[in-house]
């Protein structure tokens, strides 16, 4: 197999070939980083609307419990079709990349709207009530109080999600969005072998997740200490 | 005029009746002393006035104003003038200590930060902690917290000070620490409805003992009255063993 993989090489390493892999890879890394970002704040929109109490704004309670628990459910690539199919019925001339980062975003919100939520519940009782006898709002408690002695327990699961999330936008593919793993496909139908096709896409994947992965163990372990200092 | 008049106040969590018809009436710089047995609804009773639990009925007025728990613009207004210090102090554990006194008057109550610091630093050193600033609340002592958190509610410039058994977590050692820090209070005059199980300090600072048992007032009067003629037969079962121990 390496002998078949040095025989392939020089035909493999064109400019052409690395600059097709190096533009999938940006827009892997695209779909990544706008799904956890916006995902991110979509998620906390969505945990904040869920802590809400009374009957004004139980329809936007409602609605954000809705929203996760159908996209939490629905397999990926379903939601990938929906997205596509709900597109295309407004007859608009949506790009695919559009259609692909709606959809990610879509689902990272849902995921890490619970892994919020989740580290909010976990702030002592006394710490809400406390926030609640000084005239704290909801969105002032959250931001002075929750969040920053909730980190360290959204952080580990929210960079292991992102780590995870970052192969799953390899589902892009199937509506023809050109990221990594469209490439690895293209490259092998080209006539390379599936090893040197896809063995190059593994490591671009890796050098993308990998530092994710470092950086997020980094945040963690600097959160890890018994006081959780500053916002 | 009172400064409160709570009248018929009820309570629930969920089904459960927790206060039951609360008749009580605060004047200007009273210390109400707040006795009875666990469970009794002494609690509840600052909890509800804080608008941590909702009353099911009956009326409190601030300054003869009735008071509607259920808005929150008029609950707001409330909290502005009554402060609580809890039985588990409460501190901000991302905060040290002369941030958790600082941020509420700086952040919601907008005020210069310059100015409250100042303020701050005066009361942390009036409750012994001027050296201490820079700390977090799992750094310090459970009697250094309790006052920490004194210092916090003082901060707020409060009219009425409620103290839900501030020496309830305390070990016996640390407990007279923050009694002494609620005389000096006293003296200068607030407001105060103290929940404690400390008899004799509630005989010494209180100006009016409320005894409460099953979510009712069984017996109001002067500490003299209650600890040493009370009326009833459950105030008198219940000062009895107090006194035995």
């Amino acid at each position: 197999m390496l002998s078949q993989i040095i025989e392939e090489w020089p035909r493999f390493a064109t400019y052409y070939n690395l600059v097709f892999i190096a533009k999938a890879a940006l827009t892997t890394l695209a779909l990544s980083a706008l799904g956890c970002v916006v995902g991110s704040l979509l998620g906390l929109a969505l945990a904040v609307t869920r802590l809400t109490h009374g009957p004004a704004l139980l329809p936007l309670r409602l609605l954000a419990i809705g929203f996760t628990e159908l996209f939490r459910r629905v397999p990926f690539l379903v939601t990938l079709m929906l997205c596509f199919f709900a597109f295309q019925a407004t007859g608009a001339d949506v790009p695919l990349f559009v259609v692909a980062a709606v959809t990610v975003t879509l689902i990272a919100g849902a995921f890490l709207g619970e892994i919020v939520r989740g580290g909010l519940n976990a702030v002592h009782r006394n710490q809400w009530e406390a926030a609640a006898a000084m005239n704290f709002s909801l969105t002032e408690t959250i931001r002075y109080v929750a969040l920053p002695q909730a980190w360290r327990l959204i952080l580990p699961p929210a960079f292991g999600f992102f780590v995870m999330f970052i192969k799953d936008t390899a589902l892009a593919s199937q509506i023809g969005v050109v990221e990594l793993t469209f490439v690895g496909k293209v490259l092998n139908n080209k006539g390379f072998s599936a090893a040197l096709s896809f063995g190059a896409i593994l490591i671009v994947y890796f050098a993308i997740s990998y530092p994710l992965a470092r950086f997020g163990a980094r945040l963690e372990a600097r959160l890890a200490s018994p006081r959780h200092r500053g916002a | 005029m009172h400064h409160l008049d709570i009248a018929g106040l009820d309570a629930h969590y969920g089904k459960m009746p927790v206060l039951s018809g609360i008749d009580l009436t605060v004047g200007r710089g009273d210390i109400i002393g707040l006795i009875g047995p666990s469970g009794s609804g002494k609690s509840t009773i600052l909890r509800v006035l804080m608008g941590l639990l909702p009353p099911s009925g009956g009326t409190v007025k601030l300054d003869d104003e009735p008071v509607n728990h259920a808005d929150r613009a008029a609950l707001r207004r409330l909290r502005d003038r009554i402060a609580i210090v809890f039985q588990q102090y409460n501190l901000f554990q991302n905060m040290t200590v002369l941030e958790n006194v600082t941020i509420a008057p700086v952040k919601i109550k907008k005020r210069p930060r310059a100015e409250v610091e100042a303020e701050a630093r005066a009361l942390l050193a009036k409750v012994g902690l001027g050296d201490k600033l820079a700390r977090y609340p799992d750094e310090l002592s459970g009697g250094q917290q309790q006052r920490v958190a004194i210092a916090r509610a003082l901060a707020l410039k409060p009219e009425i000070l409620l103290l839900d058994e501030v020496t309830a977590a305390l070990d016996p050692e640390l407990v007279s620490e923050v009694l002494d820090t609620i005389r000096v209070l006293a003296r200068e005059g607030m407001t105060m409805l103290i929940v404690s199980h400390e008899m004799a300090f509630i005989r010494e600072v209180a100006s009016k003992v409320v005894f409460m048992a099953d979510g009712r007032v069984v017996e109001t009067g002067s500490p003299a009255q209650i600890f040493d003629a009370p009326q009833h037969q459950r105030t008198r079962d219940f000062v009895s063993k107090i006194l035995r121990h």
